[in-house]
């Protein structure tokens, strides 16, 4: 049984290899993903490991205001210059230094505009001399106040050099600085894991970058010889007390790079995702190939059979080819992760600056994962058509092979209750009855969706695929390609439905987008009363902010009614921690936001008094009046006392403290402004007056109602622009899946062929006919993919409409092009199968037994 | 060509009946509906060498039925491929009507099958997904040509399939489907139909159906028919039968009966056997 297993998978090596691909390259990225995580951990381990060589113990204060993981980085309370001194006469300590380091130090690069790390921070720091690590390439050490040195890396993004003038962004506003100095870090760097990083005298930075004097950020401390780390830091800690963080370099390094890690899940779940299509699909073509396969073998296993070999042996000699084709399928895709992995390892390096990569490995995961993975979907797959071919009675080996057409009653069934599950599973989750499972409940009704529809597919197929043939019927070689798409329903469905994944997922997130554009961009021009906006595009995790000295200049110019500009943090409000707002002028949410008080007066807002929102009101059960504790990032705690509450409403803080309060926000810099003109104003004159205005506020910029929306849905267009990478892959895969229908097709019909030749069908002919078998194959699967994708974009919308997603757009245009695009692979996939249908020898093919 | 094995010529098997001689019938038609001049057909080489044609020379006359006979094995298939331009020629030349097959290239071929030959074949004539009448009007409709309705009527009348015309072949009994696979052939009015073995999957009343059809259509509407068959009592049908063995025509009769063509075939029975 073993070797006869193994010839038949040698006969059929190349269909194999086909479908095999597909679980190739879902398996590539499943082990990808480990690999690029596990090289990029390791590095990020040995970046800190280096930024805290020279670092035994580390004094740091509690955060005012802790936040949660996906919140955001918690801003350390400043350790007054005092307690230096007092580290520093401890016993065992040999050496304390006070360091100011803190992200949001921005250089503005030799053309004008803000150099980005993408990602790695922008550290501001003060200069605390040479080290081990750092080192000075080039310059001096700052002495005077607006004397800064850059690292090399720095240097060379933004393209400036020492005795260069350039301005900064920090707390403060663009500053100017004169370049004294550049420096890199041990062992030749320019930088350490892509961070940019500027270095002022220390009074400077304490002010630029803590926003007060006489503070630092953290104490580093040296022991003295003979105390171990660990015992200094419970020393420390000890005399310090609760209100102090205490760590060896060691801890400390582990726990940034625990940080950094997590944020590469990000990139795992989006190659796991890959790998999620690529295997969904993959499943679709496997079993395909093995009910082909099967199909094909029916006589040779009615012998079989006939000739005493059980059922299981049947059901055995499938599922060993099956696993032949998953474990060689596993190692190629092994093979390629690594690639893969390294790859994108190397581009994240480099891209994010120059970060050094430790060497590449493999990880275990990644090897469990991709065998695991590669193996159980293919035997998964075959499971189906393996226990079919165990049906096959032993009378079959003695009639002819044409099998009946089974009903598609019990498959219809399957179907129609598979999609009912995906569509509960779904309403469960977008309507939020699922509680923290949602995410898990949306995919796994979506997956849930997808094989339903699969499963319905053949009976779809029949009415689709005629009236799809009808277009081809007026030519002959059309309507034969169309008559054999509709021939074997099965195969036709699941060979669509491959196709039908990617289509259904571009579509979905086009449906979703497009209808998130549609409704922001309604409801600024319903809800925000102001002909232009100061907005920036966020880069990276810090929002754009720009100086708010520009509000007061664009107020005094004579077209402009009202100016105001917005700011924004979390804070700990009572017992919650929640977003909350301020505005430079508190006309601004009646004015510009439409607000209405429904108690108090919101027109007025005192230094000790907080407006909040209905909804805040009714779910903290606050009145006018109340007073509620306030904890913000920079400032001390505080209470406010409610002075009016307004209606709930888009684009409306849940709690707006005054604008005083802004300067304890982590970030004390507006990050939109607002302006209102005059009547008969045109925002077209006004717009370059207020561009002007921002020269030295390079991350934001100044736009009209329309190009605002453009500019803050951009992000959008990313997740579009990688949801329609998603889609190719799936392409290339569902391309193979037809190509692997085609060329079975064409080889099963060769007498056919024969036949068609015969009677006068030419080459041109014989390929055309293929061509419309496969480009109806291809659009009837863009169609579902269209059909499905609609309904799921359409429920998401649905779901979202009480986030303010109002509009449900369809994507006409797109959904054309996807039509043509599903015509366009079905003619690339139907090349080879045409060409080696019209090769084929009428004589060989007739005289075929 | 050198290196071809040659048989002696002249020996009995190609000693031809009395009173009969093959270029006598030339002269009743005017002209030659397929010929074979010298057709030598080889395959593949050295130790695997076998030579299926030594040489055949022959004419099929316009109007008329003609059997091609044979043991099993002795080129009947290959003759009939040959002459139809489904194979190429080692050597020698073939021609249907006016148009030298030998060296055509696949257009031209596709053409000539199209236009001028028909073609039933011993089973699997037909494509499944067509139903009869799809299945009769292809030839045409794969050329783009209309059918002339009167001669479509007629050609459904005389196979009597007009009550089956929407059927699709599984539907339809196995001399039902060669009934429609003549009636393809002869829809498009080729100059010649090649027929291998058209009744070598039914039983003998269907058979007998398909050959009456057959030799009815010569004789109602001229066509001409090239028929391969080993069974002399669908020989016995045609005008003539020409009698191939080991790759040579060894004789031939004309108006054949079923009696005098298993007379034949005896004959040549007892000469391969003295001869082997
Ligand atoms: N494609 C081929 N390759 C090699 N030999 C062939 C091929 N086709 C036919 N033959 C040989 O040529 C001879 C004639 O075959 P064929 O014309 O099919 O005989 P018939 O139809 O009279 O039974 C036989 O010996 C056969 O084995
Ligand atoms: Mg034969």
């Amino acid at each position: 049984m073993f070797r006869a297993t193994l010839k038949s998978l040698l006969a059929r090596k190349l269909r194999l290899l086909l479908s095999g691909l597909a679980v190739v390259l879902g398996v590539m990225f499943v082990s990808g993903a480990f690999v690029l995580t596990d090289t990029l951990g390791r590095s990020f381990d040995a970046v800190f490991a280096d930024a805290y060589e020279g670092v035994d113990v580390n004094v740091s204060a509690k955060p005012r205001l802790e936040v949660g993981d996906f919140e955001g980085e918690a801003v350390a309370a400043p350790v007054p210059a005092e307690t230096v001194e007092r580290i520093r006469g401890l016993a065992g300590v040999a050496d304390a230094t006070g360091i100011v380091a803190a992200d949001g130090a921005r250089l503005i690069g030799s053309n004008g505009k803000v150099v980005t790390s993408f990602g790695p921070p922008q550290i501001g720091a003060n200069w605390v001399g040479v080290s081990d690590l750092v080192q000075l390439r080039e310059g001096r050490e700052p002495q005077a106040a607006d004397e800064i040195l850059v690292n090399a890396a720095l240097a060379k993004a933004g393209r400036v050099a020492v005795g260069d003038r350039v301005g900064v962004l920090t707390l403060e506003p663009k500053q100017e600085f004169t370049i004294v100095g550049v420096f890199g870090y041990s062992g030749g760097r320019d930088s350490i894991g892509g961070v940019n990083e500027i270095m002022f005298t220390t009074p400077v930075a304490q002010q630029l970058m803590l926003g007060q004097g006489d503070a630092f950020t953290n104490v580093t401390v040296t022991a003295a010889d003979g105390v171990t780390n660990d015992r200094l830091r419970d020393d420390i800690a000890a005399a310090l007390g609760a209100d102090f963080e205490v760590k060896t370099g060691a801890e400390l390094s582990a726990d940034a790079a625990a940080t950094l890690k997590e944020g590469l899940s990000f990139f795992n779940r989006i190659l796991l995702g890959f790998a999620a299509v690529a295997l969904l699909v993959g499943t679709f073509l496997i079993i395909n190939t093995f009910s082909i396969i099967v199909a094909q073998r029916t006589r040779e296993l009615a012998l079989m059979r006939a000739v005493g070999a059980g059922r299981r042996q049947i059901i055995g000699s499938v599922i060993l080819e099956s696993v032949a084709v998953g474990l060689l399928a596993s190692v190629l895709g092994l093979g390629a992760g690594v690639g893969i992995g390294a790859l994108l390892a190397y581009l994240f390096g480099n891209l994010s600056g120059g970060l050094d990569l430790a060497g590449i490995a493999v990880p275990p995961a990644a090897v469990i994962g991709a065998f695991g993975v590669g193996l159980i979907i293919t035997v998964v797959a075959a499971l189906l058509p393996a226990l079919r071919a165990s049906r096959i009675p032993p009378i079959a080996a003695m009639q002819d092979v044409a099998t009946p057409d089974r009903p598609l009653t019990k498959i219809t069934v399957a179907g129609a209750a598979v999609t009912s599950t995906g569509a509960t599973l779904l309403f469960l989750g977008l309507g939020g009855h699922a509680g923290d499972n949602a995410l898990i409940t949306i995919l796994g009704g979506v997956l849930f969706a997808f094989i339903g529809v699969a499963l319905l597919t053949p009976m779809i197929s029949r009415p689709v695929v005629g009236l799809l043939g009808g277009i081809f019927s007026w030519w002959m070689p059309g309507k034969l390609g169309r008559l054999n798409s509709g021939r074997n329903p099965r195969r036709t469905a699941i060979t669509a439905a491959a196709l039908m994944v990617g289509i259904a997922l571009v579509t979905g997130v086009t449906v979703i987008l497009d209808s998130a554009k549609s409704s922001i961009s309604g409801l600024v021009q319903e809800k925000i009363n102001a002909e232009l906006v100061i907005a920036g595009a966020q880069t990276g995790p810090r929002p754009s902010t720009f100086d708010p000295a520009v509000l007061e200049q664009t107020a005094a110019l004579p077209e402009v009614a009202l100016v105001g500009g917005a700011y924004g943090d979390l804070a700990q409000v009572g017992d919650e921690r929640t977003w909350v707002g301020a505005n430079t002028n508190v006309s601004m949410l009646t004015q510009i936001f439409g607000a209405r008080a429904t108690a108090g007066d919101i027109s007025r807002l005192g230094p000790d008094q907080m407006l909040i929102s209905s909804d805040v009101a009714a779910s903290r059960g606050l009145s006018v009046g109340s007073t509620v504790p306030v904890q913000l990032a920079r400032a001390e705690a505080k209470t406010y006392t409610v002075s009016g509450i307004y209606e709930a409403a888009e684009f409306l803080d849940p709690i707006t403290l005054p604008a005083t309060a802004a300067q304890g926000f982590t970030i004390p810099q507006p990050m939109m402004g607002f302006i209102q003109l005059t009547p008969g104003a045109q925002a077209a004159d006004v717009l370059p007056q207020v561009e002007t205005l921002l020269a030295d506020s390079p991350e934001v910029s100044v736009a009209d109602q329309g190009a605002f929306v453009e500019q803050q849905t951009e992000p959008l267009d990313g997740l579009l622009r990688m949801i329609q990478i998603l889609l190719m892959l799936a392409i290339v895969i569902a391309v193979l899946g037809i190509i692997n229908t085609l060329a079975l097709s064409v080889l099963e019909r060769t007498r056919e062929l024969g036949l068609l030749r015969a009677v006068g069908l030419g080459r041109a002919q014989t390929m055309g006919m293929i061509t419309v078998e496969a480009v109806v194959i291809s659009v009837f699967g863009a169609l579902l993919g269209i059909a499905v994708g609609s309904g799921l974009g359409a429920a998401v919308v649905e779901a979202l409409r009480d986030e303010g997603i109002t509009d449900l757009v369809l994507p006409w245009a797109d959904m054309g092009a996807m039509v043509g695009l599903g015509a366009l692979v079905g003619v690339l996939a139907a090349v080879i199968p045409a060409v080696r249908a019209a090769r084929i020898d009428v004589l060989g093919a007739i005289a075929h037994d | 060509m050198m290196g071809l094995p040659r048989r002696p010529r002249g020996t009995a098997w190609t000693k031809r009946r009395e009173g009969e001689d093959v270029t006598a019938t030339v002269g009743r038609q005017a002209q030659a509906a397929a010929r074979a001049s010298e057709v030598w057909k080889v395959y593949g080489s050295g130790e695997a060498q076998v030579i299926a044609l030594r040489g055949v020379s022959c004419e099929f006359e316009q109007g008329r039925f003609t059997a091609i006979m044979g043991p099993s094995g002795s080129g009947k298939s290959t003759l009939m491929h040959c002459l139809a331009g489904l194979d190429s020629v080692t050597r020698g030349t073939v021609s249907i009507g006016e148009t030298t097959v030998t060296g055509l290239g696949d257009a031209g071929l596709t053409k000539l099958r199209r236009d001028q030959v028909g073609f039933i074949f011993q089973q699997f004539n037909l494509l499944p997904t067509l139903t009869a009448k799809e299945n009769i009007l292809l030839p045409l409709s794969i050329a783009g040509r209309k059918p002339d309705q009167a001669w479509f009527d007629t050609v459904i009348e005389t196979v009597g399939l007009r009550d089956r015309l929407g059927h699709r072949p599984a539907q339809l009994s196995g001399g039902q489907q060669q009934r429609v696979a003549c009636a393809r052939a002869l829809v498009s009015r080729p100059q010649v139909i090649f027929a291998d073995e058209p009744t070598g999957n039914l039983d003998s009343r269907a058979g007998a159906e398909v050959l009456k059809f057959l030799r009815n259509s010569v004789r109602e509407h001229g066509q001409t028919i090239v028929m391969v068959t080993h069974d002399p009592t669908a020989a016995a049908y045609a005008d003539r039968v020409v009698f191939l063995a080991d790759g040579e025509i060894v004789s031939e009769l004309i108006q054949p009966t079923a009696e005098t063509v298993l007379d034949t075939m005896k004959k040549l029975d007892t000469q391969v056997e003295v001869g082997d």
